[in-house]
């Protein structure tokens, strides 16, 4: 472990932060100047991130650790590092908010508040991903909740207020599982440092204070109840809060009305970054912390992988809605990164070289993240280019388009194929390796997922034909093309989409150690500790 | 040459190939299907001649390989470039094979493929999308060349989807046409599901062999001791890409409608190349499926089946493309046929000269919707062989080779099937005599309603004139190649080691001649007429000339599956999600702040969280009490 001579990491999360101050201390009418701070902000930490990414060592473990005593009476420490589990992912978060800033440039209604969220989101989404405290990673998990809350119920669509409504108390709802489970956890063992924990998991200590818990609170309340089902209870308490955010069939019903109602630079961050939160929960925390539980009931949470895979391709087939169909392939993409992290935790004594099996699984659910970070974000930012111009979100009131906007439909096409997993583009490489992974393992499951493989490709070709193909709407002939910025933003995304598709060296090596440790974890273990 | 060589670098003395150069075979085409999208779109001769000019060195470049192979026995293994590390041990390659195979192979892409290039620039000419389309043909090209090098499983499986989006973008090429985008849909979906198929085969061998590569599977698999059980399984499920690529019943469905893309598509891709893919795969990796009779059984019916199948289904057919398209169906089922029958050999053998003659085949028919004004009725046509000599002549070469007249190379090739058959299995070999007579009496039906009679549509006939240059001298290549390529014997040969020699006796030769001369002959009483007409066949036949009319109803089969079952399934997840998840949601949300209040009354002490927890809450409030109130 490393520690680093200037708080890159602090930097990278609190830039938006300050950046949010300053624009608090401008007149509302400087509409160009909040403009030009917000996006500075997130560049500064886009560049700093770039700066983390090149001089990160995968081999070394944490890496630019920053760590200083808070609340010593409870034991907290501000804690921030990166290693391969959540490198990607703030190098994810650094890509996407500038674009999606830059995707509300025109932006003229209530600018001042709308650019604070953002770079209160932003924030949070870094804040998740280097924290190593609970203490605080739970104040910016919320953070990545509350912003995103307002931009859906102020700039949405016509429905947003419902649908923020239900975005927020979905997500509250999960939250709530997270806080009473790590409640518990701090009473039993007076840590709430993930690493402490995954080390006290490991060698059994976390569930020997689990017991003492359950004991105590039999002794105090009555309340009688088996060590291993309270330790179930907390897992499930935990998988609740991470499953929703993911979200996992079938806690995904928020997710159709969220994204469909929020502003488009929402539905890039949301759709790219948060989702990613709750897989990484199940990285950072389920997996390490709970390693008996998720075993335990790995065959249930395989089959919601599959369930998420199939019926959400299913779901997404049936969409008139150009915009929830994007939604509803999220729900099925993120099942196949679930579906690799779950096929880590099962075991298959039959299998030969399981670990190595594991790696690629559990790699391509990491890859698969980013991938799909880097393709829903340009797809709902294509949806968002394209209803600013038309003003519906109909499938059947586009066609032809291809006509008059050959750069859209182009920059379309590519993204789509890039989420249907064509091989030369990123998608490909992680739901490959997902399926190689998880196949010798949980073969019948992996089989079965393949359906998604075949409904993803229908409803995507569909949705590229009803917009793109066929004979021209007349009331579109005179759409105009995308603009400058509007090609910038997806050709940023585009790079990334050839670039991992074609040489996902890089990416790899980033997550492989972490992912071996992690894959370990499961290869030695024996028995349920409590 | 010499400035080709200079500039590739070589080193003939070594007795090596130059290794940069047998990389730039595959990278050229790619190259300029870069340069043509990003940089020189709106100039199309550019475009055009970048295209050409790419599969022109590829073509040179290959035939330089083969001549130093077949000539000299020189070959080279590059070394392959490793692309991806999982783990400790799991290493992807990107390698390159340069076998009798491959370079067989590379010789017929390049080639016809060059043919084709040539030929798109008369009969694309004026079109608004023409450098798009010479995009295309070269990303086209690069994929097939990278399926024929690949050296392992992983890296055929990336160019077999990359030829796949390829041959989509083509076939929807006129995108405004409802029907194109159908068609270019339907391409990509049927055959992403023989894909799946094929995916998860590599899988289950990777589970039982732990490697990707050829060379390493071929040494290892006899070692494995596999039950037949699982090989076969394996062998099947990777077959599945074949079929869906290749069109094989009940996969084919895509390959008629795929006419809707451009006619030097057709040839290309949906004749010569690409849907010899399939056929290719399966004898890249014959050592995997030889050992298993099982599978070999049932590709073997497979392709008995769709061959007899499609040549059914051609003969009620009106539009001059889908007539060779059903024919390149049924031919393709001649070659997994003779895979089935354990004769990878002859299967390429068939490969070749076919590509030769049914490329030739669609750009002569292309020649005669340019020369008629995009008319592709049969009916429509009539007498045109004196308007259209070229285009006649070779045409009718292109009919005699396919129906396998001596001594023209389909004659050879198909030869050789038929006796491999009657070796194995005579119920096959009857499937496959009835096919070639049957292949006969409906290419002598479109060459004599197409070039005889009397003209039906006399303003089209009058304006009807010869192709340009740059589309006949393509049809003359081709034509001759259609003649020679069964004449050098050693093809079968020079593929593997000399198979024993077959029994051939005169008498079954000679029945095997008659044939299709047969089916010439009866095609001709029913149509060399100066107004033929399909009505004695429709009487004659009855409900059976309607049910291959209709292609023995599989369209309307899948799209009642499509309609109904996906469908169905598609509005039960959605309703599911809409109503009742939702109401669990919200009904589980109260139910579960009841039980939330009991637990929280177990956290005697959960001040800090309950303070995390607080401080979320209260910027809320906050925040929405600043900007809501």
């Amino acid at each position: 472990m490393t520690q680093s001579s200037i708080p890159l990491l602090s930097l990278i999360t609190f830039m938006p932060l300050v950046a949010a101050a300053l624009i608090l201390l401008l007149p509302k009418t400087s509409e160009r100047e909040i403009k030009l701070i917000a996006l500075g902000a997130s560049m500064i930490s886009l560049l700093t991130t770039l700066c983390v990414w090149s001089r990160f060592d995968p081999n070394a473990g944490l890496a630019f650790e920053e760590r200083w005593s808070w609340i010593p009476t409870l034991n907290v420490d501000y804690r921030l590092g990166v290693d391969g589990l959540s490198v990607t992912m703030v190098l994810l978060t650094a890509i996407v908010t500038p674009l999606a800033l830059l995707a509300h440039w025109k932006q003229d209604r209530n600018v001042k508040l709308f650019f604070i969220l953002f770079l209160l989101l932003q924030t949070g989404m870094f804040g998740v991903f280097t924290a190593l405290n609970f203490f605080h990673w739970f104040i910016f998990w919320e953070l990545g909740l509350i912003p995103m809350y307002f931009l859906i119920k102020i700039w949405g669509a016509e429905d947003r207020t419902y649908a923020s409504f239900k975005f927020f108390v979905y997500t509250l709802a999960g939250s709530v599982g997270i806080l009473l489970a790590f409640s518990f956890i701090y009473l039993a063992t007076n840590s709430l440092d993930f690493l402490d924990l995954r080390q006290k998991a490991a060698s059994g200590e976390l569930g020997v204070a689990i017991s003492r818990l359950v004991a105590s609170i039999h002794e105090r309340t009555g309340f009688h109840v088996s060590a291993s089902c309270f330790g179930s209870l907390l897992f499930w308490g935990t998988f609740l809060g991470f499953a929703i955010k993911v979200p996992i069939w079938p806690f995904h019903t928020w997710l159709p009305d969220a994204h469909t109602q929020a502003p488009t630079g929402g539905s890039m961050l949301l759709a790219a970054v948060l989702l990613k939160m709750g897989v990484y929960g199940f990285l950072r925390i389920i997996l390490p912390i709970f390693p008996d539980q998720v075993h335990a009931h790995v065959h249930v949470l395989l089959f919601l992988a599959l369930a998420s895979i199939v019926f959400g391709a299913f779901a997404a087939l049936a969409q008139t809605d150009f915009k929830r169909l994007v939604a509803y392939s999220s729900v099925n993409h993120m099942g196949y990164a679930m579906l690799g992290i779950f096929a880590t935790v099962a075991s298959a004594p039959n299998v030969a070289d399981i670990a190595n099996e594991k790696s690629a699984a559990l790699n391509g659910a990491m890859l698969q993240m980013f991938n799909h970070g880097i393709s829903s974000a340009a797809l709902f930012f294509l949806v968002g280019v394209i209803y600013e111009r038309t003003h519906t979100r109909k499938l059947e009131e586009y066609g032809g388009l291809r006509k008059n906007m050959p750069i859209y439909a182009g920059i379309l096409g590519i993204s789509m194929f890039s989420s249907l997993g064509l091989p030369g583009l990123n998608g490909f490489v992680g739901e490959f390796l997902v399926f190689k992974g998880a196949f010798p393992i949980v073969t019948l499951i992996t089989s079965l997922a393949t359906i998604g493989l075949v409904i993803t490709a229908v409803f995507l070709l569909g949705m590229m034909q009803k917009v793109c193909f066929g004979p021209l709407n007349t009331k579109w002939a005179g759409l105009p093309d995308m603009t400058g910025r509007e090609i910038f933003i997806g050709a940023v995304l585009m790079f990334f989409m050839f670039w991992i598709g074609i040489y996902p060296g890089p990416m790899i090596n980033a997550s492989n150690t972490a992912v071996r440790q992690l894959v370990d974890l499961f290869q030695t273990m024996t028995v349920a500790k409590f | 040459m010499n400035h080709l060589i200079y500039l590739y670098g070589t080193d003939w003395g070594m007795g090596q190939f130059p290794i940069c150069s047998v990389w730039m075979i595959l990278f050229t085409p790619l190259v300029a299907a870069a340069l043509i999208t990003l940089l020189t779109g709106r100039q199309k001769g550019l475009s055009a001649a970048l295209s050409i000019g790419a599969i022109l060195i590829s073509f040179a470049l290959s035939l330089r390989l083969f001549l130093l192979f077949a000539l000299k026995g020189i070959q080279h293994h590059p070394h392959p470039i490793q692309w991806l590390v999982v783990g400790n041990t799991v290493r992807i390659n990107f390698g390159m094979t340069t076998d009798a195979l491959a370079l067989l192979m590379l010789l017929v892409v390049t080639g016809v493929g060059s043919a084709i290039h040539i030929y798109s620039l008369g009969y694309m000419k004026g079109d608004p999308g023409f450098s798009r389309f010479f995009a295309c043909m070269s990303l086209f090209t690069f994929s097939m060349l990278g399926i024929v090098i690949s050296s392992n499983f992983i890296q055929i499986f990336i160019f077999w989807e990359l030829v796949g989006v390829s041959s989509y973008l083509l076939i929807g090429y006129w995108f405004e046409r409802p029907s194109a985008a159908d068609a270019g849909n339907k391409a990509f979906l049927t055959t992403r599901i023989g894909d799946v198929g094929m995916m998860l085969g590599i899988l289950l061998l990777w589970s039982h062999a732990h490697t990707f590569e050829f060379t390493e599977l071929k040494a290892k698999l006899p070692t494995l001791g596999l039950p037949v059980g699982t090989l076969a399984l394996i062998g099947a499920l990777i077959f599945a890409g074949a079929v869906g690529k290749s069109a094989q019943v009940p996969l084919h469905v895509w390959l008629p409608d795929a006419m809707e893309g451009p006619t030097p598509v057709s040839a290309l891709i949906h004749a010569a190349t690409m849907v010899a893919a399939g056929v290719y795969m399966l004898c890249r990796i014959s050592w995997l499926i030889l050992p298993s009779q099982t599978a070999l059984w049932l590709i073997a019916w497979i392709g008995a089946i769709t061959a007899l199948m499609a040549a059914t289904i051609a003969i009620a057919q009106n539009d001059i493309k889908r007539i060779l398209a059903y024919s390149t169906l049924s031919q393709l089922g001649y070659m997994v046929m003779a895979v089935g029958l354990g004769g990878p050999t002859q299967a390429m053998f068939h490969l070749t000269t076919h590509a030769f003659f049914k490329a030739l085949l669609f750009l002569g028919a292309g020649s005669v919707i340019i020369a008629l004004h995009h008319e592709q009725d049969i009916w429509k046509m009539g007498g045109l062989w004196k308007k259209t000599p070229i285009t006649f002549w070779t045409f009718l070469i292109g009919t005699l080779a396919l129906a396998g007249v001596p001594p023209l190379s389909g004659f050879y090739s198909k030869d050789e099937i038929l006796l491999l058959a009657i070796e194995r299995n005579p119920m096959l070999f009857v499937m496959a005599v009835a096919t070639a007579f049957l292949t006969a009496y409906y290419m002598g039906r479109e060459v004599f309603v197409v070039f005889f009679g009397k003209p039906r549509d006399y303003h089209a006939y009058d304006h009807a004139q010869e192709s340009p240059w740059v589309m006949t001298l393509p049809l003359i290549f081709l034509a001759a190649l259609s003649i020679v390529a069964g004449w050098y014997s050693k093809v079968p040969d020079f593929l593997g080691p000399p198979h024993e020699a077959q029994r051939h006796s005169s008498l079954l030769t000679g029945g095997l001649i008659l044939v299709p001369l047969f089916g010439f002959l009866v095609a001709a009483k029913i149509y060399w007429k100066a107004e033929p007409s399909d009505a004695p066949v429709k009487v004659a036949l009855g409900n059976l000339w309607t049910l291959v009319e209709n292609k023995y109803y599989f369209d309307e089969l899948y799209h009642w599956i499509i309609q109904y079952v996906q469908g169905t399934i598609a509005i039960v997840c959605d309703v599911f999600d809409r109503w009742i998840l939702q109401r669990l949601g919200i009904g589980g949300l109260s139910v579960g702040t009841g039980l939330l209040g009991r637990t929280v009354r177990l956290l005697q002490t959960g001040s800090i969280s309950g303070y995390a927890f607080l401080i979320g809450l209260g910027v809320t409030v906050i925040i929405y009490y600043a900007v809501v109130r």
